[in-house]
């Protein structure tokens, strides 16, 4: 079986994504699953938009900003993000999404290891649960 | 003399409250009667499905059709109506966002089949009988309409030309609208009319302060305060996550909005929206607090996803 | 085998057809009145906040909202083991009354009613409310306008919202009643019960003293001995709110009464294949199929078993009224069908001078309507009479208070088994070979399950899922002979 899981992460501009391209440029090995879109600040993120993500297509969904309480740029964006994210994983678990494909977090801009280590086994990980395939698999059940 | 509006009002899964609404017209009905000839209502006039077979395409001038798309036989009623009706307009929530029906996507049809038939207290079913549907009877054939596993919104079926949201629309808002159609003023088609273009926390008089709250309580938990914002008090009301128009009744009686009207403009998922609306407000600055705080939510996409499953990004549970 | 359909049945609410299969000669062979609808509101109730269920189950019924909402709040004060203080009780039965008055005005002057205003016979495009107005006058139509609306704002006024209002909660109501507002109350009601007397009359004028009607009430084809449901107050009095369940058998005598959380004991439902909705049957007598009399376990819960289950009225005008009405028929239980739309405006009365009464009671505008529960939640059973019929809600939550299971059992669901018969009886006894079948006959049949004023929507509150393919190879009497499996 040839599952290559697609993974979206949304990552603010001023830590983890800076974390995923020092990655990148130190040639630090990363999974090719994972579609990286930047935001400026976690706080950005409405749960609408990893429900949207998962609605249209993706397997894992990723979430991660700079460490609270004291290394967000905008100073508070990411209390928003604690916030809204146990609340979101709760719904996403009524929906059936299983447990181990959202995953929420904070990775600083000087940890571009942690970066790469997280990309690599959150992949392995939703590709041990299977394809989710939403649209398709809503449309297979019917009949 | 202007020639009557050919006017169809049509109920699919639904419970009859947009029918109530439409009474709730009360003296006004006088006037649709002189305005318009109501050519099928099942709830109030006896003609039959076959009676609407039989019209030319787009003899209905309006046809106000309410209720989800749970069945064939609803699916066939939304296609029949469409190609029957000029101008199609999805009354009430169920038609534009599942409403309760749609509060079915989160179970699939052999869990729901296998608790009426036979795991429910009160069944007595020794031979395990279970609908079909086809039946052959020791008289000739009974079919009734298969269920599907998914409850659809009227949208998701067929072409709609205008949206009329609330559970069910209030009457001052139907007359508007019914206005608006003898007048000849509808705005663009796809427009929802009866509603504006604001939140019910517009219309809504209690006192709204800074949000800061450090614990959610069910209603029955508190008696609230009738002046204080209600979500200011800890209830969760879906008031900021609703589409405004309906007057606000519930909370003229310190009840929390529940979001029956639908989401407001432009925002694509009620449930996500309310879901972010809570989270704004909680009153944390450590994960663990916040954590502790929302986790005083019980059943989330029941409260946030209420009237709005069906029509949500994900629209199910995932089977 | 030729087959007429009558799709769909009109003037009730919900969704329903009514097949008629006719043997070689023309007679009917057989009668189905088949629901083709379903929701599934028991299974999607599990997860569900309970306090939450009266907000969720009245979607079940748009039209008798006020009966879910107050039996789904009943239910949930038997969750908490909590006791709302008085004054809730009070306005609960008073904002009850006030939704009573509402719909069974709905019933007879918008449901039912065309048939006899206008009679069985008349044209389609007469047949209704909007018909029965310009032959009463647009003065009459605005009456019943009026007091429907009038009662309807007591609702609101309490409920925030006429349909699907929120009001009550576990341990009591949202609001309490001001002065200003009892008042307008008391004057709804003095208007609601002249309102009552009105409709009575003009159901003796229009009805009783037509040969026609009256031919056809007394008809056998419209005659069903049954066993007989209701709520009843300590006195054995009708009571729409609150007290025991009673059952009396068709020769009248008690056979029943039971508190609503032993509604198991006396209560179970039988499942068909070429319908959606089950059957009710008493479990004490047992199911004997689609059959009447003592020996079957079929029962009716209407307006009509509602006064045969009880011993009177406890209002003196609405007792004037049931005494009438047993009077002109000679004996009790009375067994004719279409009398239900005579026993609905008695009720109609019952109800106007109950809210009357209510909002002379002293305590009525105390302002403690709330108990905040304090128990851990567990499980309740929470029972009305709706004006279809006695309405159950059972809940079993966690102790979080998070439905587990619920069962409801609602009120036209309690009639499935006699509208079965009644149509079955009526498309038999007006469709026979050599008749020529017009479209006023099969209003007729119709008219067999009209009278029940059904709700079907709140019927098929529950939902079938994808079954297992199962053939039963049924002989003549509907027996199982033989069943093939593929699970």
């Amino acid at each position: 079986m040839n599952f290559e899981p697609k993974i979206i992460a949304f990552l603010c501009n001023w830590c983890t994504y800076t974390a995923a391209d020092a990655a990148g440029v130190a040639r630090m090995e990363q999974p090719a699953n994972v579609d990286v879109i930047r935001v400026m600040c976690t706080g950005r993120i409405e749960p609408m938009f990893v429900l949207k993500a998962f609605a249209e297509g993706a397997d894992g969904v990723i979430v991660s900003g700079c460490h609270p309480p004291g290394d967000c740029h905008y100073t508070n964006g990411n209390f928003k993000t604690f916030r809204r994210m146990p609340l979101l994983e709760r719904v996403l678990s009524q929906f059936g999404i299983e447990d181990g494909r959202f995953h929420w977090g904070w990775i600083s801009g000087a940890e571009a290891p942690k970066w790469a280590e997280l990309a690599r086994t959150f992949t392995e990980q939703v590709r041990g649960l299977g394809p989710l395939n939403w649209k398709d698999q809503l449309a297979s059940k019917e009949d | 003399m202007a020639e009557k509006l050919k006017l169809a009002l049509y109920w699919a899964a639904s419970c009859g409250g947009c029918e109530i609404a439409i009474v709730e017209l009360r003296e006004k009905l006088l006037i649709v009667d002189q305005v318009a000839d109501i050519l099928f209502w099942p709830v109030a006039v006896d003609a039959k499905y076959k009676d609407v077979e039989a019209m030319p395409d787009g003899h209905i001038d309006v046809c106000l059709f309410n209720g989800a798309i749970r069945t064939s036989e609803n699916e066939h009623l939304a296609h029949l109506l469409r190609k029957k009706s000029k101008v199609l307009v999805a009354f009430g929530s169920c038609a534009n966002e599942g409403c309760m029906p749609g509060l079915a996507n989160l179970y699939d049809r052999q869990s729901i089949f296998d608790y009426a038939y036979l795991e429910s207290p009160s069944v007595d079913n020794p031979n395990k009988v279970v609908p079909q549907t086809q039946n052959k009877m020791p008289e000739g054939e009974i079919q009734i309409p298969k269920f599907y596993q998914t409850v659809k919104t009227l949208t998701q079926t067929v072409d709609v030309d205008y949206h009329i949201p609330g559970c069910p629309p209030q009457a001052p808002q139907i007359w508007a609208v019914i206005e608006a159609i003898v007048q000849g003023k509808l705005p663009a088609k796809g427009s929802v009319v009866g509603a504006n273009e604001k939140t019910v926390c517009d219309e809504c008089k209690h006192d709204r302060k800074e949000k800061a709250v450090k614990q959610f309580y069910r209603t029955y938990e508190i008696i609230p305060s009738s002046t204080q914002c209600l979500f200011d008090q800890g209830l969760i009301c879906a008031g900021p996550a609703t589409r405004g128009g309906c007057g606000a009744l519930c909370t003229t009686v310190d009840v929390p909005c529940r979001g029956c009207y639908g989401p407001p403009p432009h925002v694509v998922d009620q449930g996500a929206a309310l879901m972010s609306a809570c989270a704004s407000v909680v009153d944390a600055d450590t994960e663990e607090e916040a954590a502790r705080i929302v986790g005083g939510i019980a059943d989330p996409i029941g409260t946030f996803y209420r009237f709005g499953l069906a029509a949500s990004l994900l629209h199910r549970r995932k089977i | 085998m030729k087959k007429i359909t009558i799709d769909p049945v009109t003037r009730l609410e919900g969704h329903g057809r009514i097949d008629i299969f006719l043997d070689d000669q023309g007679d009917v062979a057989n009668a189905y009145m088949v629901i083709p609808e379903l929701r599934g509101f028991e299974k999607f109730s599990q997860g569900r906040r309970v306090e939450e269920l009266s907000d969720i189950t009245p979607r079940i019924c748009g039209v008798c909202p006020e009966a879910h909402h107050l039996a789904s709040v009943k239910a949930s004060d038997a969750v908490f083991h909590v006791d709302p203080p008085p004054a809730a009780k009070k306005l609960r039965e008073l904002f009850y009354s006030a939704f009573y008055v509402a719909d069974h005005t709905v019933h007879f002057y918008i449901l039912g009613g065309p048939d006899f205003v206008m009679g069985p016979d008349a044209p389609v495009a007469e047949r209704n409310i909007l018909g029965v107005i310009h032959k009463v006058g647009v003065e009459i139509g605005t009456k019943v306008i009026e007091a429907r609306g009038k009662a309807m704002d007591i609702i609101g006024m309490l409920g925030g919202r006429k349909i699907h209002p929120t009001f009550g909660l576990p341990g009591g109501v949202a609001k309490a009643l001001s002065e200003e507002e009892r008042t307008q109350v008391e004057a709804t009601a003095k208007d609601s019960i002249e309102f009552a007397l009105f409709s009575l009359q003009l159901f003796k004028d229009i009805v009783l003293a037509n040969k026609g009607y009256l031919d056809l009430i007394m008809s056998p084809i419209f005659t069903m001995p049954t066993y007989y449901m209701g709520m009843v107050d300590e006195k054995n009095k009708v009571n729409f709110y609150d007290g025991k369940i009673r059952v009396v058998d068709p020769e009248g005598k008690e056979f029943a009464k039971y508190n609503a959380s032993d509604y198991l004991d006396h209560v179970a439902e039988r499942v068909e294949p070429w319908t959606y909705l089950k059957f009710p049957y008493l479990k004490k007598v047992g199911w004997k199929g689609l059959t009447l009399g003592k020996d079957s376990g079929v029962y009716q819960a209407t307006p009509l078993s509602r006064l045969n289950a009880s011993d009177g009225m406890a209002t003196p005008k609405a007792q004037d009224a049931y005494e009438e009405m047993y009077k002109t028929f000679g004996a009790k239980p009375v067994h004719n069908l279409l009398a239900t739309h005579w026993a609905r405006l008695i009720e109609l009365l019952y109800a106007a001078e109950h809210l009357l009464e209510l909002s002379q009671d002293p305590g009525i505008t105390d302002p403690k309507v709330r108990t905040i529960p304090t128990e851990k939640p567990t499980e309740g059973v929470g029972v009305v009479e709706a004006p279809r019929g006695t309405l159950t809600h059972h809940y079993i939550t966690d102790e979080k208070g998070i439905v587990t299971k619920a069962n409801l059992i609602v009120g036209t669901t309690n009639n499935y088994a006699a509208i079965s018969i009644a149509v079955k009886q009526a498309a038999q006894g007006l469709i026979k070979k050599g008749v020529t079948v017009t479209e006023g006959i099969l209003n007729r049949v119709e008219m067999a399950f009209r009278l029940y004023d059904p709700c079907f929507g709140c019927a098929t509150h529950t939902l079938p899922g994808r079954m297992p393919l199962v053939i039963n190879i049924m002989d003549q009497g509907g027996e199982v002979v033989r069943q093939i499996r593929r699970d």
